[in-house]
């Protein structure tokens, strides 16, 4: 686990909802459509912009996915890689201002 | 299958209305000669109504959202109700004349992450768009704000209703969208009007124009596979539905009522007095239109094109019935490929009728 804090949160230009579980999510800048799943979309649902990343991964992945810290901490950061890298999550050392989803 | 189609594939499946189309007026600054709709205002939902039904909509699973109308933007409030929907997370798609749209506009619908703005335009000449709108310099007006909108990097559809009056015209129109730097669609429906008159229909553009669109490799890709013979129906085909109004899409009219499909005139409820959900999961007439597959149909199911045609069941239930053929899509795919359908041979026809009676059903009365 890092020692520093990373905040993520949805950009609210982005398109969102749960199906069956899991999000969908589309950016209509770049026509970007993705599918999340499970563990992604629980991520993505604790976006808030205000709970450091790690204890998203702690609280939301870790304990209800009973998945290795480790192991959940690279696969978020991966994935939050990506999704940043879509202008999908908002990424920042600071906390940001929540965006609302369903 | 793409992404896309597989969501659309599970929301089918499990019944969720991952789509609405939602008109939120009636009420339009033009006059278009083809148009369905009466123009008056008989009891709009107010803004906070609609904000209620796209909350509910919202807990019911809706992704995609199309704002319509009328003219959308002749709601003072519209700009209010698209921020809320997109506070809500919809995708949301605008139709609109766009006569009302200025730079401040287009910047505004920028900010709100709209996916895509439609457009119609009927023609690249000035004096034919604007003697179907019957709007003075609508064409000016219309080409001025697919400027705005593109130069804000929003993505724009022209649509291009044809008709008698333009069936020429869409190579230039198709020319303009290209100039313009934004997509083109085509679509050579006209319905009849919601007051039952359809006189409209005489606008439609003759069946034996259609296959001049229909071959034409610049309005239609994949030409083999689209104009080809059909192919015989599989028992998949027959196990299938028409498509997805009631299933996974419905339209909700200005006064809250809910259809299976904008041209699926069938009332199903309305959202003044019931739940949306309560409507979607329950109405008897939305689990008939879903009880129906491609083998149930009188004609249909033993046609040849049962497989790719593009049947309308709102279309065959305004000619009388939801199990029986859409004249319209057994007229096109007569033109199409070139093969009769099943409703041609059984009324001995080499050709298609071009007009049959239509039956429009009024939306439910509602005492507010």
């Amino acid at each position: 686990m890092p020692e520093d804090c990373i905040y993520i949160a949805r950009n609210s230009a982005i398109a969102a909802r749960a199906l069956a579980g899991e999000m969908m999510v589309m950016n209509s800048a770049d026509s970007t459509f993705f599918t999340l799943n499970e563990v992604a979309t629980a991520i993505f649902q604790a976006a808030d912009g205000q709970t450091p990343l790690h204890e998203i991964v702690r609280q939301r992945i870790c304990e209800e996915f009973d998945v290795d810290p480790d192991e959940a901490w690279a696969d978020a950061e991966l994935f939050v890689a990506e999704l940043s890298a879509h202008g999908i999550l908002l990424v920042s050392k600071q906390p940001l201002v929540p965006e609302t989803t369903r | 299958m793409s992404l896309m189609s597989e969501v659309g594939q599970k929301a089918f499946n499990l019944g969720v209305p991952l789509a609405v189309h939602m008109d939120v007026t009636y009420r339009c600054n033009e006059r278009c000669v083809h148009c369905y709709l009466d123009h008056d205002d008989h009891g709009e939902m107010t803004t906070s109504e609609i904000k209620d039904v796209l909350d509910q909509l919202a807990e019911a699973g809706v992704f995609f959202l199309t704002f319509s109308g009328g003219e959308v933007f002749m709601r003072r409030d519209f700009f209010e109700l698209v921020e809320h929907a997109r506070r809500l997370m919809f995708n949301v798609k605008i139709k609109t004349n766009a006569v009302m749209i200025h730079e401040k506009e287009a910047q505004r619908i920028r900010k709100l992450g709209i996916d895509t703005i439609q457009i119609s335009v009927y023609s690249h000449r000035a004096e034919v768009h604007d003697a179907i709108t019957k709007l003075p310099h609508s064409f000016e007006r219309t080409v001025k704000a697919i400027r705005f909108l593109h130069e804000q990097g929003l993505r724009v559809t022209i649509a291009n209703v044809l008709m008698t009056a333009n069936s020429a015209d869409h190579a230039g129109v198709q020319q303009l969208a290209a100039d313009l730097g934004v997509q083109y669609t085509l679509d050579p429906t006209i319905t009849p009007m919601m007051d039952g008159n359809t006189s409209v229909l005489s606008l439609r553009i003759p069946g034996e124009e259609l296959p001049e669109i229909f071959h034409n490799p610049a309005l239609v890709a994949n030409q083999e596979e689209y104009c080809a013979p059909p192919k015989p129906p599989s028992d998949e085909d027959l196990e299938g539905y028409s498509c997805s109004a009631g299933h996974s899409f419905c339209y909700i009219s200005p006064y809250g009522d809910v259809f299976p499909c904008v041209q699926f005139p069938l009332p199903t409820g309305n959202i003044r007095q019931q739940k949306f959900l309560d409507i979607w999961n329950f109405s008897p007439q939305l689990k008939e239109v879903r009880s129906i597959k491609t083998k149930d149909l009188t004609v249909c199911s033993s046609c040849s094109h049962a497989g790719s045609c593009s049947r309308c069941p709102g279309l065959a239930y305004m000619e009388g019935s939801m199990r029986g053929p859409s004249t319209a899509d057994c007229e096109k795919s007569f033109y199409r490929t070139g093969v009769p359908t099943a409703n041609m041979l059984r009324q001995g026809l080499s050709k298609p009728r071009t007009t049959v009676p239509l039956v429009q059903i009024q939306p439910i009365a509602i005492s507010v």
